[in-house]
C-alpha cells in the first residue's frame, strides 16, 4: 500500500477548486460476523488512508468486504476491532446520528422515498437538521440545477415518474443536500444502462471538479474504478486490501497476481485510455509550408528526425494546419512545393484524445505516425505507434 | 318461487315505508345510530390497542412471530362464544362500576377483540413490506428510529394497514348484530325480533341494513386506500 506522491498530478484539474473534504483513515479495522449475523462480507485487518478531497474507489469481487468497509464509515455497521477516523477524529466516540447527517450517502437502489416528491426527497437531511423552509426550498432548486434537472419540472414529481438515470441524479442531489465533506456511494450507478452510467460518471467528475470533496465509491466494475478514482483500492476475498494506489500505478505495476487478473488482460489498453495525447511530448517533425521552394524541403529532410520514420515531409498550409505527408522521392528537385504533392493523412491526434483512441485512429488510417495538433488544429509534432508502446513499458 | 320472493320484497318495502318503524326506540334512526356508534367505539378501541402493537413488532422485528400467532388464535374464537363468556364478566364489571349497559359492554369488548387481529397483522405486514434498501437509506441519512417510523414506514405501510382496518370494520359491522341476542341495541334487534315474532319483513329489513352498512364501509375504505396507495405501494419495487 502506497500513498500517491505529492507530485502526482491531479487527474481532474480545475482552475479554482473549492476543496471541502474530510480525510478518512482506517486503522487495523476488522469486521467478523457472528454465526447467524448477516452482512455483506467480512473485513480483515484493513488499514488505509484517503486524503481529503480525493475520490477513492473500493473495487473487488462480491463478498470482498468493500460494502462493509463503506458502511463502517457511517456506522451502519460497527467494526469488531480497529479504529476509523474521519477528519482525524475517531468516529466511535461520535453520535452516529450526527455523524451520518454530516456524510452524504447514495445506495445502488437509490432509496428515494416513493411517497415523497423529488423536492421533499432532496430536502430530507436539511429537514432533519432543522433548516427553515426558505433555505430548504432554495437549496433543493440549487441542487436539482447542479445535477442537471430543471427544478420547475422535477421538484413536484414523484420518483416513480422519473427514469432510472434521473432517479440516480436525484439520489446524488439528496446526498449533497447538506454539503457534506464526505460522500459514501455504494454502487450508485449499478442499476442503469451503460450509456447512462457513462454520462453519470462524467457528471460526477464534473461535480467533483467544481466542489472537491472526499468520496468513497464502491463498485465491482474495474473500468468504473479506473475511470473515477484518484485512488483505487482493490479488495480480494476475505476482506483483504490487495492494493491501494493511483489507477496508473495499479495498471503499470499490479501488486499481486490477483490484482493483475482483476484489472484484466487488457490492462495495457486500459493504461492507454488513462493517458491523453497532451500528456506526451510530441516528436518534432520536418514541415514545409505550401509554396516554399522544393530545395528547402530536401534540406529539412536531411536533418535527422529521432522518434519518427525518416524520409517524410509534412506539408502544412500558411496557418500551420497539416495538409499531408510527402515522401522524399516525390519532392521535385526544383520549383515550389504544391499542395497536390501531399498524401492526405487520416491520423490527426487532438490533445484531449486518449492514447487508446490515438492508437485506434492510427490503425484505422493504416499509418505508424500520427500528426499531433493543438486545440486550434495547428501542428505540434508527431507520435508513432512505437512511442505509444513505450509509454506502457515506462 | 319468484312469486314468493316478490311477495317478500313487497313486504320488506312496506316495512320500510311504515312510519312506525322510523320513530321511537325501535325506529330505524335510533337502531342505526346505535349500531354505528357501537362499531365506531369498537374500532377506536381496537385501533388504540392494535396499531401500536403492530407498529412495535413491525419496526423492531421483536416478538413479531409470537404476537401474530397469539392474535391469530384469537381470530379462531367465534364472536358468539366470546360474548357468551364476556357477558357474565361484564355483569361482574358493571355491578362494581357505575351501572352501564351490560350487553353493550360485552358487545364492545367482543368487537374490539374481533377487530384487533386483522389490524395488528396488517400493520405489521405493512411495516415489514417496506423495502430494506429504503430503511437503510433512511438510517444512512441519519434518521432516528422514530423518524424512520414516522417519515417512511408508516406512510408506506398505510395502504396495507388500512386494508386491515377495512377487514376489521366490515367484520365488526356484521358481527355487532349479535349484541341484540344478549339484549343490546343496534340493527341486530330487527333480526332477533323478526325471528321471535316470525316477522320475515322485519328480519329481512334488518339484514339488508346491516349488509348495506358493511358494503358502504367496504366501498368507502376502498376509495380511501386507492387514494393513499397512489404513491406508496404502486411505486414500490
Amino acid at each position: 500500500m502506497t500513498e500517491p506522491p505529492a507530485t502526482t498530478p491531479d487527474p481532474h484539474p480545475v482552475d479554482q477548486p473549492h476543496v471541502h473534504g474530510a480525510s478518512v483513515e482506517l486503522r487495523s479495522v476488522t469486521k467478523h460476523y457472528e454465526a447467524g449475523e448477516r452482512g455483506p462480507g467480512a473485513v480483515n485487518d484493513l488499514s488505509m488512508r484517503v486524503p481529503a478531497g480525493r475520490i477513492c474507489v473500493l473495487v473487488g469481487p462480491s463478498g470482498c468486504g468493500k460494502t462493509t468497509t463503506l458502511k463502517m464509515v457511517n456506522r451502519l455497521i460497527e467494526p469488531t476491532s480497529g479504529r476509523i477516523l474521519v477528519d482525524d477524529r475517531d468516529i466511535a466516540s461520535q453520535d452516529p446520528i450526527a455523524l451520518r447527517r454530516g456524510i452524504g450517502y447514495v445506495i445502488q437502489q437509490v432509496g428515494l422515498f416513493p411517497h415523497q416528491t423529488i423536492g421533499q426527497n432532496v430536502a430530507i437531511v436539511p429537514s432533519l437538521l432543522g433548516w427553515e423552509t426558505a433555505r430548504r426550498v432554495a437549496r433543493v432548486d440549487e441542487l436539482l440545477e447542479l445535477v442537471g434537472l430543471d427544478p420547475a419540472r422535477y421538484r413536484d414529481r414523484y420518483p416513480s415518474q422519473l427514469s432510472g438515470g434521473e432517479r440516480q441524479r436525484v439520489g446524488v442531489a439528496r446526498a449533497l443536500a447538506a454539503d457534506p465533506p464526505l460522500m459514501l456511494m455504494d454502487e450508485p450507478f449499478g442499476a442503469v444502462d451503460p450509456i447512462v452510467r457513462e454520462r453519470l460518471q462524467e457528471e460526477l467528475l464534473r461535480l467533483q471538479a467544481r466542489m472537491t470533496r472526499t468520496i468513497l465509491f464502491v463498485t465491482h466494475d474495474i473500468d468504473e474504478a479506473l475511470r473515477l478514482g484518484d485512488l483505487v483500492a482493490v479488495f480480494q476475498a476475505g476482506g483483504v486490501l490487495a492494493q491501494l494506489d493511483t489507477p496508473q500505478a495499479i495498471l503499470a505495476a499490479p501488486a499481486s497476481e490477483f490484482v493483475a487478473r482483476f484489472v484484466g488482460a487488457d490492462r495495457g489498453l486500459k493504461r492507454l485510455s488513462l493517458t491523453r495525447v497532451r500528456d506526451l511530448e510530441p516528436s518534432p517533425v520536418p514541415t514545409a509550408t505550401v509554396g516554399e521552394p522544393a530545395a528547402a524541403g530536401h534540406a529539412r529532410l536531411a536533418v535527422a528526425t529521432p522518434g519518427i520514420p525518416a524520409g517524410w515531409l509534412l506539408l502544412v498550409d500558411a496557418a500551420q494546419r497539416p495538409l499531408g505527408w510527402v515522401p522524399s522521392a516525390r519532392i521535385p528537385t526544383e520549383g515550389v512545393l504544391g499542395a497536390t504533392l501531399a498524401e492526405p493523412t487520416g491520423a490527426i491526434l487532438t490533445p484531449w484524445m486518449s492514447l487508446r483512441d490515438a492508437l485506434s485512429v492510427m490503425l484505422d488510417a493504416e499509418v505508424v505516425t500520427g500528426v499531433v495538433v493543438d486545440a486550434e488544429g495547428l501542428v505540434q509534432g508527431a507520435l508513432t505507434i512505437d512511442r505509444l508502446a513505450d509509454t506502457l513499458r515506462a | 318461487m319468484i312469486e314468493g320472493i316478490l311477495t317478500d320484497l313487497a313486504a320488506v318495502m312496506t316495512w320500510f315505508g311504515d312510519p312506525v318503524n322510523w320513530t321511537g326506540r325501535d325506529g330505524i334512526p335510533n337502531r342505526l345510530t346505535e349500531h354505528i356508534v357501537m362499531c365506531l367505539l369498537s374500532m377506536v378501541g381496537a385501533l388504540v390497542v392494535a396499531v401500536p402493537i403492530g407498529l412495535y413488532i413491525g419496526h423492531t422485528g421483536r416478538f413479531a412471530t409470537v404476537t401474530v400467532n397469539i392474535v391469530n388464535i384469537g381470530r379462531a374464537v367465534p364472536s358468539y362464544a366470546l360474548m357468551a363468556v364476556l357477558y357474565p364478566l361484564s355483569i361482574a364489571f358493571v355491578v362494581m362500576g357505575p351501572g352501564a349497559d351490560i350487553a353493550f359492554l360485552a358487545t364492545f369488548l367482543a368487537m374490539v377483540l374481533l377487530a384487533i387481529p386483522p389490524i395488528v397483522t396488517n400493520t405489521w405486514a405493512g411495516i415489514r413490506g417496506v423495502d430494506d434498501d429504503l430503511r437503510e437509506a433512511a438510517r444512512g441519512m441519519g434518521m432516528r428510529g422514530h423518524e424512520v417510523l414516522r417519515g417512511l414506514e408508516i406512510p408506506l405501510a398505510l395502504p396495507v394497514l388500512l386494508v386491515g382496518v377495512r377487514i376489521a370494520t366490515v367484520q365488526v359491522i356484521a358481527t355487532a348484530t349479535l349484541g341484540a341476542v344478549f339484549g343490546g341495541g343496534g340493527l341486530g334487534r330487527y333480526i332477533v325480533q323478526g325471528f321471535a315474532r316470525q316477522d320475515d319483513a322485519r328480519l329481512w329489513a334488518g339484514a339488508i341494513m346491516v349488509a348495506a352498512l358493511a358494503i358502504l364501509a367496504e366501498v368507502g375504505f376502498g376509495w380511501w386506500i386507492r387514494r393513499v396507495d397512489r404513491h406508496a405501494i404502486v411505486t414500490r419495487r
